[in-house]
């Protein structure tokens, strides 16, 4: 017995002492609790895959059942294999450093001990999500780490807008979780289990013989599920205005582990998706999809916070691509990878936004090299990191997807190649409107305490040289033997993509700073379209909410319940008071009369039926 | 005392009631005292019911018998199994607490408001043990009079609207009711040569399916309307809305049951071959779905929070009856699962709401807004409490939603996937309600210091919110004590409805048991 229940315990007991006394102790106490529990949570992980190594096949715990009715049996079930694994590690090892560096970013903000209440409650969902066993414990996890989303996006509740990223992140993932609930009850009906060994199994044994097309579906409703969560096209709305939450959030849940929990969903079902080509082929094309809109759009943006959302919309359409065209373990690398250098990107960018009294626009930024050069130097690491610059660990990640995705399909990987030099382009773009030219602000920038540029520090560290922790070889026995051919040629296209985004960028923004200007404006209606994010928000609004909302309205309460029902209700009473005109006792409005009427009228239907029933 | 405890159960409030008339008017204190102490009676009754019932047993349990009206074969024929153990334990609870809450509430005719509670558990109680299918009928229009009475004295402005469309709505589908119950005594007479109202005797009854079609259809409209199912909800609305806070408590997590018991109790098991009957289900299927759906889109848009909460029960109660007309062990068991749950959240809701009304005596969410700055522990039980109701895994909600579109799944995948719209417009409504009462800056003056909860409301959310807790994270307990019944149940309306044309003989005899 490994005791994992213990992992997500120690944060949902770090959540219950400061959510119920955290008001009323001392910072450094809360600090300890918030902190110390998710320390405790990731020691626990490394005691425990110490103790299961080499971990070949996934060592279950089963606690009690859960809901049991009919043919419906769940368990309360946790599990741990080599995908387990590394989710475990990425998720408290990365929580950890944003926990620290949390300590110094929120010192100065009301609701401290709610806002590590809360982060603590997210690592608890976190951890039930990657450590279930069955679907319907990821589901527990899944929509616990969407409630702490809705609560830490609405931190700052005080501000409409936030409030209103929160509820929209709510809404939209529960427009997913439609999908994922069909997809659970298509599941329990075909499998007759939502245990992942029991379905994998059987999927693994019975293959050709299942219905084809049902697992299709299987398939196709978990992805719905799966764009909510992980923001992809056409449910990836939510995340870009879910920066309006405090900036360790964006890092932690928005771009390091809670977005990433459908990249994982998928890669777990992947002996569900192994089985319908269709399924997977959708999965590679929403993510080519999403990984270049969300580029676009990130090319065009000035708020720093949102350059690096769309990218992180972007790259998790990567991950897609690389699950779509069957590289399982190359996605989950770059999930890996990719909490590195974003989780770095938004600290750092927190750090610069600290510095700046709050400032998170690029164009009140600018020449801030000198001023914080510790937040230069790790937003430059995270940056060579997701450009793909070689040996640094987006390389390693980016190329296996893309070398995956040439060998599945040629255009796919040009596609992405495109999509890799927009990236390093926005994300250069970034750091020479920061750190470049002239400050065109005018607060007094300062660096930030070590308790924050101390995770900068570690979280650059990983970002350079985290692409040599060989997550592919390690994740081979579990998606069986898919590798890419090593080709040198596809190898050095994408790089020199990478470093063509970067060269522009340094033109655009160093060398010639008018020319966007000029570029933007000859293009015009096009550059008007990306920069409002090709209307998608309106375009919602004016196609679902409204219809919804004021067709609710007009519709139904004021149509139906008012003048159809109630009309008929009340009109039956008029009539009956109106034929009664004669007879005043009618009209009385006395209960106790009404109550005559009753028994009257009952013994009147007794003795119809009397007749009626005994006539038979 | 053992053989008896069914009827201490169900005599305990009434008991009380009786002390309690006798009780000086003036002495208001002592009213409270005496109406508080004889719910916690009622509800300390109760729990040796659910300590020694029986899980693993068929049938009924805690059984009593007496003759009542013997000429008219009438008898005092009480007992329970799983699924009206849980309804009498939400009743005896829900009765504790809703007359805790009144302590401070209340202060106009102390004495007869807590007369017509203490009548009104009786009454609910009688109705979910009542074997005799008179007893029931008496005991289900008993229910009228009391709510008739809390709603139109110590209601809102619009009290006596919405007492007698309360009244009214209800009676109606209360004779219609009573006019199957006569059908299937004088059939059971025709066939069997004596009078009965025992429902086990008249589930021997072999009804051609014409006539139990005509039944069945008198039997939903009494049901259908306390339901209430879709049309026949809009008595819910302003009933709710005019009820005091208590009130409003008992309506929706006790007297709406009901109307879900009476499918589950009477419909399904005396009437089958109806129950199972294609049309039937179609249309009781419909008219769960489009509940379910209009009642979440009537929510989104309510100016008023209480009528929102209101509306919101109709979604709900949505759920339930398409539990139920699954007609599988899923759907029944969650169904029933989902009446707790309804029970706890709405009960909470509505809890919540009369907080701040006796604080503002204002039910406008346009008065509200950042209630969290000035309420902060308010604001935690108001999150709990909406979350439960939005079905979050490991609170009530959901494993009662999960259950039901399961079990509805395996009946139809068309059924379940037009409800699960609504799970995503109950999270709508909710957060949008949430976001515009409780979050932001506090805009209107009047709210300002307005004081956090007082100790006894916290008593009062307390022990609902730890129920809530219990059944999302290990309902088992919940789902053991409905197997037995259920399958009973789904047994018996799959056997007769796959076996119609032997009904009689062989079959006759295994469903008799």
């Amino acid at each position: 017995m490994q005791h994992l229940w213990l992992i997500p315990a120690f944060p949902l007991a770090g959540f219950l002492v400061n959510g119920i006394a955290g008001r009323r102790l001392p910072k450094p106490l809360v600090n300890t609790f918030a902190v110390g529990s998710v320390l405790l949570a990731f020691l626990w992980v490394l005691k425990v895959l110490a103790g299961l190594q080499p971990l070949e096949a996934a060592y279950t715990e089963r606690y009690f059942t859960w809901i049991q009715s009919g043919f419906v049996n769940v368990g309360f079930d946790f599990m741990v294999d080599r995908l387990t694994a590394v989710m475990l590690l990425v998720v408290t090892g990365i929580g950890l450093l944003i926990h620290i560096y949390s300590i110094g970013y929120m010192a100065h903000e009301d609701g401290y001990s709610r806002f590590f209440a809360y982060l603590n409650l997210f690592m608890f969902f976190m951890l039930v999500l990657v450590l279930a066993a069955n679907y319907l414990v990821l589901f527990i996890g899944w929509e616990g780490v969407g409630l702490c989303s809705y609560l830490l996006i609405g931190f700052y509740y005080l501000k409409k807008s936030a409030t209103d990223a929160g509820k929209k992140a709510f809404v939209v993932n529960r427009v997913g979780d439609l999908g994922f609930s069909l997809g659970m009850f298509v599941t329990m009906l075909t499998f007759g289990s939502l245990d992942f060994a029991t379905v994998f199994g059987k999927a693994q044994a019975e293959g050709a013989a299942l219905n084809p097309q049902t697992i299709t579906l299987i398939c196709l409703l978990l992805l719905v599920g799966a764009t909510g969560k992980s923001a992809q096209v056409p449910l990836y709305v939510w995340l870009p205005d879910a920066m309006e939450g405090p900036t360790p959030v964006s890092a932690l849940i928005h771009a390091a582990t809670m977005v990433t929990a459908g990249v994982y969903m998928v890669a777990r079902s992947a002996p569900l998706y192994n089985l319908s080509p269709t399924a997977l082929e959708v999965v590679a094309i929403v993510g080519l999809i999403t990984a270049v809109m969300a580029a676009t759009i990130g090319m065009t943006q000035y708020d720093i916070k949102k350059v690096f959302a769309y990218s992180t919309v972007s790259q998790l359409g990567y991950m897609f691509l690389g699950l779509g065209v069957g590289a399982y373990s190359a996605g989950v690398f770059h999930i890996m990878t990719h909490a590195f250098f974003k989780a770095l990107l938004f600290l750092g960018a927190g750090s610069v936004i600290h510095a700046l009294s709050g400032e998170q626009d690029l164009r009140m930024m600018g020449g801030l090299r000198s001023k914080i050069p510790v937040t230069f130097t790790v937003l430059l690491a995270a940056a060579v990191a997701i450009a793909g610059v070689p040996p640094f660990s987006g390389f390693h990640s980016k190329d296996a997807i893309l070398l995956a995705a040439h060998a599945h399909a040629p255009w796919m990987f040009w596609v992405g190649v495109v999509t890799a030099a927009m990236t390093a382009f926005y994300v250069f773009r970034a750091i020479f409107l920061c750190f470049f030219g002239t400050y065109r602000g005018d607060a007094h920038p300062h660096e930030s305490p070590l308790v924050m540029t101390l995770p900068l520090g570690v979280l650059a560290l990983l970002s350079l040289a985290g692409g040599y922790f060989n997550v592919p070889h390690y994740l081979a026995p579990l998606f069986g033997g898919e590798h890419a051919p090593h080709d040198e040629t596809l190898v050095a296209i994408s790089v020199a993509a990478g470093l063509a985004g970067i060269g522009l960028s340094w033109l655009f923004y160093v060398a010639a700073p008018s020319l966007p200007e000029r570029i933007s404006s000859a293009l015009g209606g096009v550059y008007r379209l990306v920069y409002n994010k090709y209307f998608v928000d309106e375009a919602y609004d004016a196609l679902i909410v409204h219809p919804l909302r004021d067709g609710s309205r007009a519709l139904l309460w004021g149509v139906m319940d008012a003048r159809i029902v109630d009309g008929a209700v009340n009109g039956a009473g008029a009539l009956a008071r109106s034929i009664g005109s004669g007879l005043r006792m009618w009209q009385s409005g006395y209960i106790r009369r009404y109550a005559a009427w009753v028994v009257l009228g009952s013994a009147a239907l007794v003795a119809v039926a009397a007749f009626w029933g005994g006539a038979r | 005392m053992s053989e008896n405890l069914l009827s201490i159960v169900l005599f305990t409030p009434l008991a009380g009631l009786l002390v309690l008339l006798f009780l000086p008017r003036e002495n208001t204190k002592l009213i409270r005292w005496w109406a508080n102490l004889t719910a916690a009676a009622g509800f300390l009754a109760s729990l040796p019911l659910l300590l020694r019932f029986d899980r693993a047993a068929d049938g009924y349990q805690f059984v009593e018998k007496r003759e009542w009206i013997p000429s008219l074969g009438v008898s005092y024929f009480i007992g329970i199994d799983g699924i009206s153990l849980l309804l009498v334990m939400l009743t005896t609870a829900m009765g504790l607490i809703a007359i805790f809450y009144s302590w401070d509430v209340i202060r106009t005719r102390e004495k007869e408001y807590y007369a017509m509670f203490l009548l009104q558990q009786t009454g609910m109680i009688g109705v979910f043990v009542s074997l005799d299918f008179l007893l029931f009928y008496v005991f289900w229009e008993l229910v009228l009079v009391p709510m008739y009475f809390i709603i139109g004295v110590w209601g809102g402005p619009r009290k006596l609207y919405a007492a007698i469309k309360f009244f009214l709505y209800t009676l109606a589908g209360g004779v219609l009711m009573l006019l199957g119950i006569l059908t299937l005594y004088f059939q059971y007479a025709a066939q069997y040569g004596r009078y009965t109202f025992e429902i086990t005797e008249l589930m021997k009854l072999n009804l051609p399916l014409g006539m139990q079609q005509w039944v069945f259809w008198a039997f939903f409209l009494g049901f259908a309307i306390k339901v209430p199912m879709f049309p026949f909800h809009t008595w819910l609305p302003d009933a709710h809305t005019e009820a005091p806070t208590a009130g409003s408590v008992i309506l929706a997590a006790v007297l709406l049951k009901m109307g879900t018991y009476g499918f589950i109790r009477f419909s399904l098991p005396l009437l089958p071959r109806a129950s199972a009957d294609q049309t039937i289900v179609t249309v009781l299927i419909v008219l769960s779905l489009i509940g379910i759906l209009y009642g979440a889109l009537v929510s989104l848009m309510q100016q008023d929070w209480k009528k929102l909460v209101a509306y919101s029960s109709v979604s709900h109660l949505g759920f339930c009856t398409l539990g139920i007309f699954a007609l599988n062990e899923a759907g029944i068991a969650g169904s029933v699962i989902q009446q707790l749950n309804h029970g706890i959240s709405t009960g909470m809701l509505f809890l919540i709401v009369g907080v701040i009304y006796e604080r503002r005596h204002t039910r406008m969410i346009a008065e509200y807004g950042g209630l969290a700055h000035v309420m902060p522990n308010y604001a935690i039980v108001f999150a709990f409490a909406m979350l439960s109701s939005a079905g979050l895994p490991l609170l009530n909600g959901f494993v009662g939603e999960f259950t039901i579109l399961q079990g509805a799944f395996q009946a139809s995948k068309w059924w379940a996937a037009l409800a699960v719209p609504g799970v995503v417009f109950g999270a709508a409504y909710l957060l949008w309600l949430y976001q515009r009462t409780m979050l932001g800056e506090v805009t209107n003056e009047k709210n300002k210091g307005l004081p956090d909860l007082s100790w006894r409301e916290w008593a009062v959310f307390v022990p609902l919110m730890i129920w809530a807790l219990t059944i999302g994270v290990y309902p088992k307990p919940y789902f053991e004590i409905l197997e037995k019944p259920v399958a009973q149940i789904v047994h018996r309306v799959h056997q007769t409805s796959t076996a119609v044309a032997q009904a009689d003989g062989t079959a006759r005899e295994a469903i008799s048991r």
